[in-house]
């Protein structure tokens, strides 16, 4: 018997023992993967969501594999940093579908990331599963395009807070909005509904990225007296924009403040900032909230948080990574109830099913947005200065809108603040 | 009311551009090292000071005692890169650009992987805080970084002019070969400014996760604007650096608080180019 002879006859003794002593899924677990390609703001400005929401998928893919995989194969994740740079995404993922070869898709983290690659995933009419992306398909018209977020459009996002402003009697908004593609959505969709809602906008601006002061800007606010301020603003301005409200202050006129604060749902800021949040309304996902014990989602976070730790990432985890779960928790049920990875199949699966996750039960709409939007608003009540286990329990994120998570009546910012 | 706000407000944000500025100047303007990872620096300052004040350390403090252990690195750093590059040729320029291109990327690792990406912060009386003078209120952590700029300028203002050590330094700007034929060792003269630049970083580290949050990617933003205070200054002058922080603060400033904000980064640029067409020096150049 030559060396070779001898390697295979070893080989197939090995596979009659394997499939004798009942090792089949483990043998599952040697066949090909199926690849599942993104990119991720791993470093640069959404980095501290971006890293948590990997972690999520991790757990997801964890999960998966020891169940035995999808389709008896195993699950990979291939995944590169986009630096939050939304001129590396195109380049990244094109990379992912010709060299890395990968089954199915999920888009970055984000809108401005996500805008780039949607002319790509619709020439090459690709199932998309979107993370985050506000109106990233509002132009594109993608029919494979499904976005995990739980607001459907710009409108629909800053509804609720209109709603407030009207509840709370306001005639006057100013907005504030940071000069990128979800804050200008954002701040778009507040334009769209003043007349709705019955407000008029006395100050509308848009500052540059990387602005580092705010205290001239809150001035020209203030000095124009609006009932409400709607800000649409990224992590580090956020937490300079709340710095800079308690220095300089807004106005006793101000009645609502906030609206789509990026980076006040993270535990970093939500530390730091502190007592400097109470009385702002702004959007969230989720918040440990009676009305959003959705089943699977406290354990979620529970494991969530004990796998931060390990990864020095967001300790809280109550922004993105739930809902990052959330797509791999859609993309098995898909896949195992089509027994395909063909994107037609799966966008069709998408399109005609209710999808069951632990961020509740999901079924897309026409332009892939969540059919029935579900943004919150909370208010920061009672907070207290470097405490961050004050946000593991509830009262201190107050859901004032939409009514029907409700745990709390809006109160006014300027009867919070006095 | 309102531009006299936006003034005064731009002023200390100006101070504060100076202040991250001033070590640039030192490096780049009189030591002619294209030192790109200046911001990556300042960052590693402002995560000092964030891990001393975990101890319970006010940041500022934590940024003066930072100072030697920036200088040595500083000095470090230069002898690495004179043997590495200066020293072997005439190219020395560019391959020094990658060099501190890739020193930049590699304190930017070191930090995600020492503190993770999320953003961190500072706790200190003055944060948070304002000063009202007649009807202008103050942020009182902008007056900190005004105040601190305009000392960091005045001491090594006096350093260079009136030092043995401070005037080699300008010296092997202005002429290397001569400073040797005086004696004296360009290099070690030029490790000594370097560690002096570096050890502003330590400083005005501390100024930066004062005014806001910082992350280990926040170097990146920086480049620009320290770059263009040096360049605006007029490469070399302490004084000039606080001028030209104050000039862009307060483009930045007054810009912002009127009908077109998302104008201030350009404005500011605007100013530099309109500047070096004029004055190609630079404001306090010769």
């Amino acid at each position: 018997m030559s060396g070779i002879q001898k390697d295979v006859a070893r080989g197939i003794g090995a596979l009659a023992f394997a499939l004798a002593f009942g090792a089949a899924p483990a043998l599952a677990q040697t066949k090909e993967p199926i690849r599942i390609g993104l990119s991720m703001a791993q470093t640069g400005p959404l980095s501290g969501a971006g890293k948590s929401g990997l972690v999520a998928l991790q757990i997801w893919r964890d999960d998966v594999n020891a169940g035995g995989g999808l389709l008896g194969r195993p699950v990979e994740l291939v995944v590169y940093d986009d630096q939050t740079n939304p001129a590396l995404t195109p380049g990244i993922y094109t990379k992912l579908l010709d060299v890395d070869k990968v089954d199915l898709l999920i888009a970055p983290y984000g809108t401005n990331p996500t805008a780039p690659v949607m002319p790509l995933v619709k020439q090459r009419d690709l199932l998309l599963m979107g993370n985050f992306a506000l109106d990233a398909n509002a132009q594109i018209k993608h029919d494979k395009y499904f976005n995990n977020q739980p607001w459907s459009s710009a409108k629909d996002a800053v509804g609720p807070f209109l709603g407030l402003s009207t509840k709370l009697g306001a005639k006057t908004i100013a907005i504030l909005a940071a000069d990128a593609e979800f804050a200008q959505n954002l701040a778009g969709g507040v334009r769209q509904g003043l007349k709705e809602y019955g407000l008029r906008a006395v100050y509308d601006q848009n500052y540059p990225p990387n602005t580092i002061d705010f205290s001239s800007m809150l001035r020209a606010i203030r000095a124009q007296g609006p009932d409400v301020v709607f800000v649409a603003s990224y992590p580090s301005d956020s937490a300079a924009i709340i710095r800079a409200l308690r220095e300089i202050g807004v106005g006793d006129s101000v009645k609502l403040f906030g609206g789509g604060m990026v980076g006040l749902q993270y535990a970093s800021h939500l530390e730091a900032l502190g007592s400097m949040l109470n009385g702002v309304v702004n959007y969230h996902v989720w918040a440990p909230e009676k009305t959003l014990d959705f089943p699977g989602m406290r354990e979620f976070v529970a494991r969530y948080q004990a796998r931060a730790k390990e990864a020095n990432v967001d300790p809280l985890g109550f922004y993105l990574p739930p809902y990052d779960y959330a797509i791999g928790e859609m993309l098995a049920q898909a896949v195992t109830a089509t027994k395909s990875l063909d994107h037609k199949v799966l966008a069709k699966y998408f399109r005609e099913h209710e999808l069951s996750t632990i961020v509740g039960s999901i079924r897309f709409g026409p332009t892939g947005e969540w059919a029935r939007p579900r943004m919150i608003y909370v208010q920061f009540r009672d907070i207290a200065n470097k405490n961050l286990d004050q946000f593991r329990s509830p009262g201190k994120q107050v859901i004032v809108a939409p009514d029907v998570f409700k745990t709390g009546e809006v109160v006014p910012f300027n009867q919070l603040r006095r | 009311m309102l531009l006299v706000d936006a003034v005064i407000a731009g002023v200390l944000l100006g101070c504060f551009y100076a202040a991250v500025s001033v070590g640039l100047s030192i490096a780049f303007g009189l030591l002619d090292v294209p030192h790109i990872a200046h911001p990556a620096f300042l960052v590693l300052g402002a995560y000092g000071a964030y891990l001393l004040g975990e101890q319970g350390m006010d940041p500022l403090l934590a940024g003066t005692l930072l100072t030697p252990i920036f200088f040595v690195l500083g000095m470090a750093v230069y002898r690495f890169y004179y043997v590495a590059f200066e020293a072997r040729g005439s190219d020395a320029g560019l391959r020094g650009l990658a060099f501190f291109f890739g020193l930049a990327f590699i304190v930017e690792v070191a930090l995600i992987l020492t503190f993770g990406v999320d953003q961190r912060m500072v706790e200190a009386s003055y944060i948070g805080d304002s000063v009202s003078l007649g009807i202008v209120r103050l942020p009182t952590r902008m007056l900190v970084a005004f105040g601190v700029a305009v000392l960091l300028t005045i001491v090594l203002s006096l350093y260079l002019s009136f030092t043995f050590t401070g005037r080699a330094v300008k010296a092997v700007a202005q002429d290397e070969t001569a400073l040797a034929l005086m004696g004296a060792d360009p290099v070690r003269v030029k490790q000594w400014g370097f560690g002096i630049a570096t050890a502003t970083c330590a400083l005005a580290g501390a100024l930066m996760i004062i005014i806001g949050p910082v992350e280990p990617g926040l170097g990146r933003l920086y480049i620009g604007r320290t770059f263009c205070v040096a360049v605006l200054a007029g490469l070399g002058s302490m004084p000039g650096t606080l001028a030209a922080g104050i000039i862009l603060g307060v483009a930045e400033s007054v810009v912002l608080s009127s009908v077109g904000a998302s104008w201030a980064s350009a404005v500011a640029f605007g100013i530099l180019l309109i500047v070096l067409a004029v004055r190609p020096a630079g404001l306090f150049g010769r």
